[in-house]
């Protein structure tokens, strides 16, 4: 099946197969997202992509694009919340992002700058979680886990292993090792496998690669992730408002069909500028 | 071990999806899973050691660690906690000189909080080895210590420590009817499957899981998939604080629960069924072992049932062990795969694509002991009972502050305070209808009704009278939810934790107006982004007494525009042991402003 959606008033095309995610990043549309990946299997955790469908909350990383869907993405309650997502994956874990060698190459950090995240709200929960460096080339910092899931799909989808697992329940989750110690180095993970790179915070780092690109030209320091999320080609199709443009009112507003008061951010939010920084 | 396990494997025929069963045997065996378990389990199953860890670490009664050989938990549900639990538990750490949540030196006998055990009409209750334990009390539990001391196998315990009532206080329409076995399948072979199926179409019955899904829609949709074998699931995984009529119905109406899933197996065309039994409940299991054998003994269940050629179906009893999330349909269904039971991604639905990736009917205990007087009665007699949207009538687990807690069966559309009445509550402060994912109502609105269109429940209705404290109630209705969220989602994962904290805050009476205004923003933001119903519902308790209680949550609140998130005496405690004082200028007061 193929057609078209809109998109907070954009026009965008599907193809067969696409999710909502998809078709909005390939037609230069950012819909932020973390445990998602162009090219993996949705999983649907982290919640930052979610968006209204047809007046319904839904994901827009799992939610397969049909034709004449009505997306609202970046109303004022939806950014709200997912800046208090973002904060929320910052107070759970350890983030030192100053001293962190991921700083700029860290998508967790490229999409809180670009929610205008400017602390981290919440109360930390201090979490107590060991560092694995057994590996020889390759390093676990728990501390920055925020359990995507990405390294589990990239290590069984893509490197033909299951290196990676993550066990425990509500917020004693944790990332576990595939072998009889538990540690790194006693497992089949090879500094080659997608899954030592795919991580999108600095919780899995490859040693002995971190100043290689020096802070202030990292990717993030040099383009929001609004953009290298998408393709540049596409991002400009989207700016010359190539696929026309959508009646996103075509429904009844979301805080309207809820009877609810999700209304009552607006007055609080700012607008969510994409913040180039480290220039 | 190798040789136990082994025998575990060949037990469980092998089949990884049986993965509990097994770590539920290594864990009676061993007290825990132990490393070389799961080193031979993985080999011998072919699935990945971080599965087993990951599956071990998520269920509650499941340990990576040895428990004590008395392994006791003590249920941390609202009902019990009025009946005095803490202290109880306190007197029972006393006695077993054990500490709560800890392995006493000598391995002897462990103690825990555990979730609702689903005994709230004779509470306070909890679990020994898995086996339910009632009515505590001092008198009891020195007699438990004294066991203990003593190693009596469980066996050797007075066996009305273990008793498990049903009070049937008030049966209506389905309790009351006659029935014989086999009669439901007669009637739908009499009838004819698809006639059967309009009957329940006609019944307008819906699920009684709480969600209340239009049964026969469900099962038409499974029926016409394409894919097969099909699977029923009937769904006892009943967790919901305060809800104990799945245990009364497999406890006393087996036969008709298991010709409900028969009948539905019928009508979508399966042949394979599963019960999910809540860990709570084994000790139903082997009662619920020789129902099924009897039903296969005659011909209501196996090959060519009632002598119908070709039609076999077969049921198998799968234990949960201990999550409250396994009551989502596809959180049972990972379960029933032998994994985490982390719901699953919609769509697909798991009629579409359900246990084994199959079309699947999960519904609930109630749903197919309705079904099948529906099978036998007809759907109009259903249809007639009840409100327009709600037909027919709903069971009630009833408990807290009233003189007859139990079982009560009305027609849909009562009003709570007729109930109220019935169960002798007096002097109601509010009742939480639906456990607390459901709502908590205030005594000016005991007009309201039981029906979809009104309250909806999944059979937990809890008494609260006017001595009770409102934040007892919703802490420990968000506690519960902190505990049982499996931690999927950002949102209900780290959201729940935070609203735990806060409430805790501002409780304590170190909330200033802003850390209100956090409360019920933080409550929208786990309500409107997790992805299952536990994290849509795991801030209901602080919005509906919220709600209905503002002037309460206000006066808890500290005069001053800030407040800090901790004690700062408290931070110095560590600095004081050190010095080895204590004295008043060793200690900070809180600054005011
Ligand atoms: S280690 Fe990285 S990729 Fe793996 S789950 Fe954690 S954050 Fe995601
Ligand atoms: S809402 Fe809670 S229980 Fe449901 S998937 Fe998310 S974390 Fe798990
Ligand atoms: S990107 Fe959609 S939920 Fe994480």
């Amino acid at each position: 099946m193929s057609g078209t959606l809109c998109i907070d008033g954009i026009t965008v095309p599907f193809s067969d197969g696409q999710t909502i995610i998809e078709a909005a990043r390939s037609a230069g549309v950012y819909i932020p997202y973390l445990c998602h990946r162009p090219g993996y299997a949705p999983y649907g955790s982290c919640k930052l992509c979610t968006v209204k469908v047809n007046g319904r909350t839904n994901t827009a990383c799992t939610l397969p694009a049909a034709d004449g869907q009505t997306v609202i993405s970046n109303s004022p309650d939806l950014q709200y919340d997912r800046q208090r997502i973002t904060q929320m994956l910052f107070v759970e874990g350890n983030h030192f992002c100053p001293s962190c060698e991921k700083s700029g190459n860290c998508q967790l950090q490229a999409v809180a700058y670009h929610q205008n995240m400017l602390d981290n709200h919440y109360p930390h929960f201090y979490a107590q979680r060991e560092l694995d460096a057994s590996h020889p080339d390759i390093l676990i910092d728990h501390d920055r886990c925020i359990f995507c899931n990405l390294c589990v799909r990239a290590s069984k989808e893509k490197d033909g292993k299951e290196v990676f697992g993550i066990a425990g329940r509500g917020i004693n989750k944790r990332l576990i090792v595939n072998s009889p110690s538990g540690k790194l180095k006693d497992s089949d993970i090879s500094v080659n496998d997608e899954a030592a790179h795919v991580c999108p915070t600095g919780a899995i780092l490859v040693k002995r690669s971190a100043y290689l690109a020096p802070i202030g030209e990292r990717i993030y320091d040099q383009h929001p992730i609004s953009e290298v999320a998408c393709e540049k080609a596409a991002i400009k199709a989207g700016e010359a408002r190539g696929y026309g443009s959508c009646d996103p009112t075509r429904l009844p507003s979301p805080s309207q069909q809820n009877g609810g008061p999700d209304s009552h951010y607006a007055a609080t939010m700012p607008p969510a500028p994409d913040i180039k920084h480290g220039r | 071990m190798n040789t136990f396990i082994e025998s575990v494997l060949a037990q469980a025929d092998y089949k990884p999806e049986r993965l509990l069963q097994m770590l539920r045997a290594v864990q009676a065996q061993y007290l825990h899973v132990p490393k070389a378990a799961i080193e031979q389990l993985a080999s011998a199953l072919h699935i990945p050691r971080i599965q087993i860890i990951a599956v071990a670490e998520f269920y509650s009664f499941l340990h990576l660690t040895p428990q004590g050989r008395y392994d006791i938990h003590i249920s941390d549900s609202i009902t019990d906690r009025m009946l005095g639990k803490e202290k109880l538990l306190n007197y029972l750490a006393e006695k077993l000189k054990v500490k709560v949540g800890q392995v006493r030196a000598d391995g002897l006998v462990s103690l825990n909080n555990t979730s609702c055990t689903g005994m709230c009409d004779q509470g306070p209750a909890g679990l020994v080895n898995g086996y339910a334990l009632t009515r505590l009390d001092y008198s009891r539990i020195d007699v438990i210590a004294e066991l203990v001391e003593q190693q009596a196998p469980l066996t050797d315990w007075p066996t009305e420590f273990f008793a498990v009532d049903e009070p049937i206080r008030k049966p209506g329409l389905l309790l009351n009817q006659p029935f014989n076995n086999g009669a439901a399948l007669s009637a739908t072979f009499a009838r004819g499957l698809a006639e059967t199926l309009a009957e329940v179409d006609c019944s307008n019955l819906r699920g009684r899981g709480g969600a209340g899904f239009k049964t026969a829609l469900k099962w038409r949709t499974c029926s016409v998939q394409a894919a097969t074998p099909r699977y029923v699931i009937c769904n006892a995984d009943e967790g919901e604080p305060g809800t104990f009529k799945d245990r009364m119905l497999l406890d006393l109406y087996a036969d008709q629960v298991f010709e409900g899933m028969t009948l539905c197996a019928a009508i979508i065309g399966s042949d394979q069924g599963l019960l999910y039994l809540r860990a709570e409940y084994l000790f139903l299991y082997e009662q619920l072992q020789r129902v099924l054998k009897r039903r296969r003994d005659s011909g209501l269940l196996g090959r060519n049932i009632l002598g119908r050629d070709g039609f076999d179906f077969d049921i198998e009893i799968r234990m949960g062990a201990g999550a409250y999330i396994c009551g989502e349909a596809s959180a049972q269904i990972e379960s029933l795969e032998g994994k985490p039971g982390i719901p699953r991604v919609k769509p697909p639905n798991s009629v579409i694509c359900g246990y084994q990736r199959k079309p699947t009917v999960v519904d609930n205990v109630e749903t197919f002991f309705a079904a099948t007087h529906i099978a036998i009665q007809g759907g109009q007699w259903f249809a007639e009972v009840g409100t327009a949207q709600s037909t027919g009538s709903k069971l009630l687990s009833i408990s807290g502050d009233c003189a007859r807690p139990g079982i009560y069966e009305y027609p849909f559309g009562t009003t709570i305070e007729d109930i109220l009445q019935d169960c002798g509550a007096e002097d109601v402060m509010g009742v939480q209808v639906g456990g607390p994912s459901g709502t908590f109502i205030s005594n000016r609105e005991l007009q309201r009704r039981v029906a979809f269109e009104d309250l909806s429940t999944a059979g937990s209705f809890i008494v609260f009278n006017n001595s009770r404290n409102i934040f007892d109630i919703v802490q420990n209705f968000t506690d519960f939810f902190a505990h049982e969220s499996c931690g999927f989602c950002t949102p209900c994962r780290v959201g729940t934790s935070l609203l735990k904290n806060q409430l805790q805050k501002i409780v304590e009476g170190n909330g200033a107006a802003v850390d209100l205004e956090e409360l019920s923003e933080l409550c929208l933001i786990v309500k409107n982004n997790s992805h299952c119903g536990l994290g849509d519902s795991a801030a209901n308790p602080i919005l509906s007494t919220l709600a209905s209680h503002p002037d309460l949550y206000l006066s808890q609140l500290k005069q001053s525009s800030f407040t800090p998130g901790f004690d700062l005496d408290a931070t110095l405690a560590v600095a004081r042991r050190m010095a080895q004082r204590d004295d008043d200028a060793a200690h900070l007061s809180q600054v005011e402003n």
